[in-house]
């Protein structure tokens, strides 16, 4: 099978989950990455939950299935365990970072994944976004922990894209909140 | 959308890429009514012409029949004319597509796959375009987000060709193309002038000095005429067809045909399949080939013309040939790819053993696994000589 890093995202509709995929996927292709960001969109209405995906590639990728076994999985809403088959098809080496002011280890147990090696990492990314970007924007905040705990992609690519392709369509003060969301994220996401 | 400054590099949806393809096009109108999965296309469309980086007159119409009609009135005043599409609208504008076509207007409209109603649903099949198979349109078919933006110029290049004149369809699967973001490479505005052109329309409805009438009455006296001559374009579409691609390829370093072979040289077993799912069709081939199995893939690019020739020879040889089609023909014989592909095969000396599949009705996902299985099944009535089922639904 060709190799891909394969990303799931978790959310409710309006937090910003197909915005998440694409922002890391963009980041990537400056990278030199071949991508692919791709939303599953159900029932169109407020509130219900959303999946986004990644994948991420150093060759062309071909694949264009729905990812079922996803190496890295984000939960903006915590809500959503439980409820939305976030472990779902998730590997033994898997990671999840989740949108939670819990600690890493009480979350590994909400998620019922008991003594399983999956890495399992939060970070209170609706406080941050608030105190950063002024409104709820959990998917910030997660690029940012993604950066860090992963190598999928480098804080100074999300950051350098974000300025790049967002400065036109957002006035200075949305980007530096952003920019500063990604890096308190960074700093401030936990795990074990 | 993400461009970045570096290189033409890009990571756009299918959706964005193909308005951008209009855009570089820079057509004269545009009617526009959104639906679901096609509606990106138009919104980035609308914000291109409110922003003056085209010079497009966009009409916002009041359904797609309305739509398609204004495309037919701007096209037969000389227009060049563009606008999108998907499922239910393709459907309302059924009796204008007849028109069109018989009108000989070089319309382009992209078509993002998607079901049909009832029961309700957004996502991809083929059931759209393939239910507009004889209307007369030119259909190009695309696997990735830069085929769909690439085949937008090529389909201007054949349906603007003086030996065609027809309309012609950009297909690409809903949601999985359309609304995936995906790496391409965009052709800079001069580029695609230079490959497209600059058009004049003919027996322009806006030359007074030169009046004609479009669309008059003709009954038994010229009728089949008419028809006999709509049939001889699209038989010459396809050589068209094939010469465009060819120069596209040669022009911009991505080469294309009417079909897509892949790994059927030796090939014993082969999956026809159209649009996104060959790729994951493909990945399962190599890993297929890994293990020694002789299995191939054939995609089509061009559905209308059909390809008969060109298919016929890249399945010679294969013993067992699998067709997925993503619509069924409701005919309880097979999906349509299946039955014109089977006739196509028909006069080769020793031709394969052929079994229609439907998958995917819906958006339902396609996966590696189902295309192991068709395989598998395959290579086993390779072995045994008999088909148990000819026509059987997968993915259920």
């Amino acid at each position: 099978m060709e190799t891909y890093l394969e990303v799931r995202w978790h959310g409710r509709a309006q937090q910003g989950m197909v915005t998440a995929a694409k922002v890391l996927g963009e980041a990537c292709l400056i990278a030199g990455k071949y991508v692919q960001a791709f939303p599953e969109f159900g029932p169109e209405r407020m509130g219900a939950p959303v999946r986004a995906y990644n994948r991420i590639s150093d060759a062309p990728i071909r694949l264009h299935s729905q990812v079922t076994n996803p190496r890295y999985v984000l939960i903006a809403d915590p809500t959503l365990i439980g409820v939305a088959g976030v472990t779902d098809g998730a590997p033994d080496d898997a990671v999840f970072i989740v949108n939670s002011p819990k600690s890493a280890k009480e979350m590994r147990q909400e998620l019922g994944l008991g003594g399983k090696s999956p890495k399992v990492y939060t970070l209170d990314a609706s406080k941050i976004s608030l105190e950063t970007i002024g409104r709820l924007m959990p998917n910030t905040p997660l690029l940012g922990a993604l950066a860090k705990t992963t190598g999928i992609v480098t804080l100074d690519a999300l950051i350098g894209n974000f300025k790049e392709n967002y400065s036109k369509k957002f006035p200075p003060k949305v980007i530096e909140g952003n920019v500063a969301a990604m890096r308190r994220a960074y700093e401030e996401v936990k795990g074990e | 959308m993400a461009v970045t400054a570096h290189t033409k590099k890009a990571a756009l949806t299918g959706n964005t890429a193909v308005a951008i393809a209009m855009k570089q096009i820079n057509p004269d109108v545009y009617p526009a009514y959104p639906i679901t999965p096609s509606t990106g296309i138009v919104e980035d469309f609308s914000g291109f012409v409110a922003d003056g980086s085209v010079d497009t007159e966009l009409i916002t119409v009041e359904s797609e029949h309305s739509a398609m009609s204004a495309c037919i009135g701007a096209s037969a005043a000389g227009a060049r004319v563009m606008t999108a599409t998907s499922s239910q609208g393709l459907a309302l504008m059924w009796e204008m597509l007849y028109i069109a076509s018989g009108m000989r207007l070089p319309i382009v409209i992209a078509d993002v796959n998607r079901a049909l109603s009832a029961p309700i649903n957004i996502h991809c099949d083929h059931s759209d375009s393939m239910g507009a198979r004889d209307a007369g349109w030119l259909q190009l078919y695309a696997e990735t987000v830069q085929e769909a933006y690439d085949n937008v110029f090529m389909a201007m290049r054949i349906a603007e060709n003086a030996k065609v004149m027809l309309p012609a369809m950009v297909c690409m699967d809903g949601f999985i193309t359309s609304h995936a973001i995906e790496n391409l490479d965009l052709l800079s505005d001069e580029e695609v002038r230079g490959f497209v052109g600059e058009y004049k329309g003919r027996n322009s409805l806006l030359d007074t000095d030169n009046p004609v009438t479009w669309g008059a009455m003709v009954l038994q006296d010229h009728y089949i005429t008419f028809k006999h001559q709509q049939s001889e374009a699209m038989t010459r579409a396809k050589g068209v067809a094939a010469g465009v691609m060819k120069e596209f390829g040669e022009k911009f370093g991505r080469p294309y045909g009417l079909i897509d072979a892949y790994r059927l040289e030796d090939a014993e077993a082969a999956i026809v399949i159209m649009n996104s799912a060959a790729g994951t069709t493909k990945v399962v081939v190599d890993d297929l080939r890994k293990q020694g199995k002789k299995v191939g893939v054939l995609r089509l690019r061009l559905f209308r013309p059909f390809p008969f020739k060109e298919i016929a020879d890249a399945l010679r040889g294969v013993k067992v040939v699998a067709v997925l089609d993503r619509a069924d023909s409701m005919n309880s014989f097979g999906g349509p790819l299946f039955n014109e592909l089977r006739s196509a095969l028909y006069d080769l000396d020793n031709r394969p053993k052929v079994m229609s599949r439907i998958y995917g009705l819906g958006g339902r996902d396609y996966k590696v696994k189902d295309a192991v299985e068709v395989f598998e099944e395959l290579l086993n009535i390779s072995k045994t000589g008999k088909i148990d089922t000819m026509t059987k639904y997968i993915t259920l």
